[in-house]
């Protein structure tokens, strides 16, 4: 039954010339789900979310999201369904006021958005809910500075708040934690437990502390391939998982 | 837009300056500093560098020129018929050109600019080389005669003005607020469900339209459409005048028009005449090197730094 399924893949693949990036993935996201895809660098992972929100097409393969197919739609349209995707590198828009970040995403639905006759001052009603957005993510104090002043926690969890501008029904995280001190990753990892209630969120993440805090269901992908899958406490005991990825973490420990 | 003193202080003399100045060489400085505008608000609010702009001033020209000559059409009907066509030639090389990004939308505008300069030069009613002359000014609405260079002179101040806030309304317009993000940050823009190729597309057409507004204004007021509005030439210098002014910002492209216009004024009276092209390089050079953000962007700076 697809129904429990918000998103699923069906023998996903992706070819670069003569390298397969990703090979034959089937993937099924349960509705209300944390659903973490992990796996060393090099596994895929981000190429998968790049075929999931269509910035790249797959070679072959289905993509359904509640049980439609949408493997043939654009970007957009895919966003406009309720996929909004996060990106590796902090996706803000720099040279617009923290206000103005949350505020392009509720602008989407008002329908204005080609309107270039009239004044911007008719987007000032989206204020009060732009600010309500700001203030789930911590960000209250912070709506009228310039976002490119912002430190790079801060500009993650501005992300997070104009992506629920969109209220999407699935959120594609790619590797929320990245390049974070230790405090921020904390930030970051509550809020993502605290956004997701109602909806359901896929992440890329290597910060297995991250993943065993948040994940409910874990997909490891190993050279392209879904290696295995299951929750932390199933995954983390697969021996060819330690070897492929957390063997370097077991080493560690040992050390 | 706001409307303050210094605004205010700007258009008094606006209209007074035809009496301080050869109202020729003034309307000379409107038309290509709208033209600098339109061009500024592809440049500087979407980050598309047009190389093929004088295609849509020169065609705006002969279109305007040729209904002028040819039809008993009233200037405000010409210029209006010149800017859609502009307009509409903007919405097909838009098509052409949006989705690509950097130097090959660049390359492409060249392209297709060169195009319709060959259609200019070849085309039987575009008078090959020696284009389009004497074109009558006509009567405005009928009655105000624009032979008259004061008639004229306020005419063309009244068209800047209108593409003017038009490109103001444009840029702080919720439409505005989309082409910046686009400009910050295009995959973003995407996954959050813009396409992002049709407001890149609608912003070029207003852009080609007020680049043909400037061009066919421009034909009236030298009664005159030629090859040099749609040549190569003229595409670098708008942005010479662009960037010169302050690309991205509202009175850069204004203030870089003027100096440019001014500067080609001066030269080509005196001694210097044959190195215009060299003087110009020269300052381009300059400006890339030394003060990159432009006149107009250096001052926001030393007001920012000082009052700020």
């Amino acid at each position: 039954m697809s129904a429990d399924y918000v998103l699923e893949t069906q023998n996903l693949i992706k070819e670069f010339k003569g390298f397969t990036a990703v090979d034959d993935v089937s993937l099924k996201i349960q509705r209300g789900n944390i659903h973490a895809l992990i796996g060393p660098n090099g596994a895929g992972k981000t190429t998968v979310f790049n075929l999931l929100t269509k910035f790249l097409t797959p070679t072959s393969g289905t993509i359904l999201f509640n049980g439609n197919d949408i493997t043939s739609m654009q970007s957009a349209a895919i966003a406009r369904k309720g996929v909004v995707r996060s990106f590796q590198i902090s996706a803000v828009f720099p040279h617009l006021s923290v206000l103005e970040n949350v505020r392009v995403a509720l602008q989407r639905k008002e329908g204005n958005s080609f309107h270039f006759w009239k004044s911007d001052k008719i987007l000032n009603r989206l204020n009060d809910r732009a600010v309500e957005l700001l203030e789930s993510v911590g960000l209250g104090d912070f709506a009228d500075a310039k976002t490119v002043d912002l430190s790079y926690g801060r500009k993650r969890a501005l992300e997070i708040a104009t992506t629920l501008a969109l209220e999407p029904e699935l959120m594609l995280l790619d590797e929320p934690t990245q390049g974070m001190g230790h405090e921020d990753v904390d930030v970051v990892a509550n809020l993502i437990k605290r956004v997701s209630k109602d909806r359901t969120i896929l992440m890329v993440e290597h910060n297995l502390h991250v993943v065993s805090k948040l994940a409910d269901q874990i997909t490891v992908l190993q050279r392209g391939a879904v290696l295995t899958e299951g929750n932390y406490e199933t995954v983390s005991a697969d021996p060819r998982v330690q070897e492929a990825y957390l063997g370097v973490a077991a080493e560690e420990v040992q050390a | 837009m706001k409307i303050s003193k210094f605004n205010i202080v700007l258009l008094g003399l606006a209209l007074v300056a035809p009496f301080a100045f050869y109202p020729v060489l003034l309307m000379k400085v409107l038309c290509f500093a709208l033209f600098a505008c339109a061009f500024n608000l592809l440049l500087g609010f979407v980050g598309l560098l047009s190389f093929g702009h004088a295609v849509f001033l020169g065609t705006g020209g002969y279109v305007t020129g040729y209904l002028m000559m040819n039809t008993g059409l009233t200037p405000e009907l010409g210029i209006l018929a010149g800017t859609i066509a502009s307009g509409l030639l903007g919405a097909v090389y838009g098509k052409l050109s949006v989705k690509r990004e950097g130097i090959y939308f660049a390359m492409v505008t060249l392209a297709l600019a060169q195009l319709m300069f060959f259609v200019f030069l070849q085309a039987p009613f575009t008078g090959g080389e020696d284009g389009l002359q004497g074109i009558p000014r006509g009567h405005l609405f009928g009655f105000i005669d624009l032979s008259d260079n004061l008639n004229m002179y306020y005419f063309v101040l009244a068209i800047f003005l209108f593409g003017f806030w038009l490109i103001n309304r444009t840029v702080h317009s919720p439409f505005g607020q989309i082409l910046k993000a686009i400009r910050d940050n295009e995959p973003r823009a995407t996954s959050l469900g813009y396409n992002v190729n049709d407001y890149k597309w609608a912003a070029f057409v207003i852009s080609a339209a007020l680049a043909g507004l400037a061009g066919s204004t421009k034909t009236l007021v030298f009664q005159l459409a030629s090859l040099t509005d749609v040549h190569w030439h003229m595409s670098g210098e708008v942005v010479l005048m662009t960037l010169l002014g302050g690309m991205g910002t509202i009175f850069g492209p204004v203030v870089g028009a003027a100096v440019v216009v001014g500067i080609q004024n001066f030269l080509s009276g005196g001694e210097l005449g044959n190195y215009v092209h060299i003087i110009m390089g020269l300052i381009f050079i300059v400006c890339v090197l030394a003060f990159r953000s432009g006149i107009v962007g250096e001052i926001q700076k030393i007001v920012k730094r000082n009052f700020g």
